[in-house]
């Protein structure tokens, strides 16, 4: 086990990259946040509010999209199809070298 | 004007267990939110998710602690103001805090405590350039009151419970509903997507899916929207209405100009002592408080409550000394004259 690479684009169209841990049941809005990027993370990770919306930018096989997540998804607003929520992407090894950009806040 | 000892803003589990906190030191309370309903987050967002790490209790449903926190509180007879979000504070020349809200009640107090959470719920606009525009002309987010609405033509669009309640109850007021959804699929109770599915065969609902309003029309008012269908291209709807039900997300809001040390989005507090702000008699507690190591959690603001109670008494009677009581030995005596205790224990002689 050991640290992934992750490059996350913020708001302002600056790229962070930062490591993350494979091996603390982590997921994508966790990281965002423990790096004090500006996701709120508002339901906590229930997939209830789509605070942590992002694009995903690489071409990385994410975690199929479970039912609740695609229904945030389709109540949320800047929707692509690109668009996932970070709160239910675990880090995995298979994520490293992830690219993702933040979806705007609404 | 509404008078008390500590004027608590949010009403959520923190803040709703000060009352009790406060009510043991015979502390009058009053609560402001700007929810319709107490319990915050746990009432708003997820009443039915099952929370695990409340003490004592090895699986809770959010809904229900709610409903035990309201219960609990009771006999301390708190007031509301509910439906209003705290707007403006001033202090007074006898030192005590007047908090006027966007509706314009005014609450009197010595002490605030803030403890609203992430902030006050707002509901979500869509990003449609001119939706700003037709607000409170023909663009509402909220239905306060559904008479508006009767004989009227109106397009919902969302997907969740209150997009798809609204829908069924204006079917029976309004001359027109139109329900406007992206998906095939509602996120919504099961038997409420069944009734708004009857409802449109019997051809008292249209409903438009897979489509998203894009556009508003109309010149001093809302006239009608444009809406994208993913595969019928652009569709025009003449409406009277249009309601935009995509629930609501907190925002800090007029707080953030009240003078205090925010950090991170949160209120900076002395955790070394009483979870004062850096307006002395002001608190924050809960999640919207921060300080080194602070952890988000409902226990944290619990225990945050009951050590700012006691500061609250001392700041409201420097002059008293007050010894904490433990329920099991005094009781609780409520201002509705309820009392409840342990029972005396019956000795009897065993010879």
């Amino acid at each position: 086990m050991s640290d992934i690479t992750i490059k996350i684009k913020d708001r302002e169209g600056v790229v962070h990259e930062v490591q993350a841990p494979t091996d603390m049941a982590m997921n994508l809005m966790e990281v965002c946040k423990a790096y004090e990027l500006p996701v709120e993370g508002t339901c906590g990770g229930m997939a209830m509010c789509a605070s942590c919306q992002c694009y995903v930018l690489s071409d990385h096989q994410l975690p199929e999209m479970g039912q609740d997540e695609d229904l945030m998804l389709a109540e949320a607003f800047y929707v692509e199809d690109n668009s996932r929520l970070g709160c239910q992407i675990p880090i995995t090894q298979e994520l490293d070298g992830l690219e993702i950009e933040l979806a705007p806040e609404s | 004007m509404i008078k008390t000892d500590i004027l608590i803003i949010g009403a959520g589990p923190t803040g709703l267990f000060t009352v009790f906190e406060a009510g043991l030191l015979k502390l009058k309370t009053h609560l402001i939110d700007a929810l319709p309903q107490p319990g915050g987050q746990c009432s708003e967002i997820y009443p039915k998710k099952p929370i695990y790490d409340i003490p004592g209790f090895p699986e809770i449903l959010a809904g229900d602690l709610v409903d035990n926190l309201m219960e609990q509180i009771k006999p301390f007879e708190p007031g509301f103001t509910l439906g209003e979000r705290a707007e403006t504070i001033e202090k007074l020349e006898d030192d005590t805090f007047l908090v006027t809200t966007n509706k314009g009640t005014k609450h009197n107090a010595p002490v605030v405590a803030i403890a609203g959470g992430l902030g006050s719920f707002e509901p979500r606009k869509p990003p449609i350039p001119n939706i700003t525009d037709f607000e409170d002309k023909g663009v509402a987010y909220i239905i306060r009151d559904p008479e508006v609405y009767r004989d009227k033509r109106v397009v919902i669009a969302g997907g969740g419970d209150s997009a798809l309640d609204w829908t069924i109850f204006l079917a029976d007021v309004a001359s027109e509903v139109t329900l406007v959804h992206r998906r095939n699929e509602f996120r919504g109770a099961l038997d409420s997507v069944e009734r708004v599915a009857e409802l449109t065969k019997l051809g008292k609902v249209k409903l438009i899916t897979e489509a998203e309003v894009k556009e508003l029309y109309g010149e001093e008012h809302i006239t009608g929207v444009g809406i994208k269908h993913k595969k019928d291209g652009d569709i025009k709807v003449d409406t009277d209405y249009f309601i935009p039900l995509f629930g609501l997300s907190p925002k800090l809001g007029p707080i953030g100009n009240w003078g205090l040390e925010i950090e991170k989005n949160a209120i900076k507090v002395d955790n070394s002592y009483d979870y004062q702000t850096n307006i002395p008699g002001i608190y924050a507690i809960g999640d919207v408080n921060t300080y080194r190591g602070k952890l988000k959690l409902i226990l944290s603001g619990f225990h945050e409550a009951a050590i700012m109670c006691q500061s609250a008494y001392q700041r409201i009677f420097p002059d008293k000394k007050y010894v904490m009581k433990y329920t099991t030995v005094g009781g609780v005596e409520g201002f509705d004259g309820t009392k409840k205790e342990a029972k005396k224990e019956v000795v009897k002689a065993i010879q």
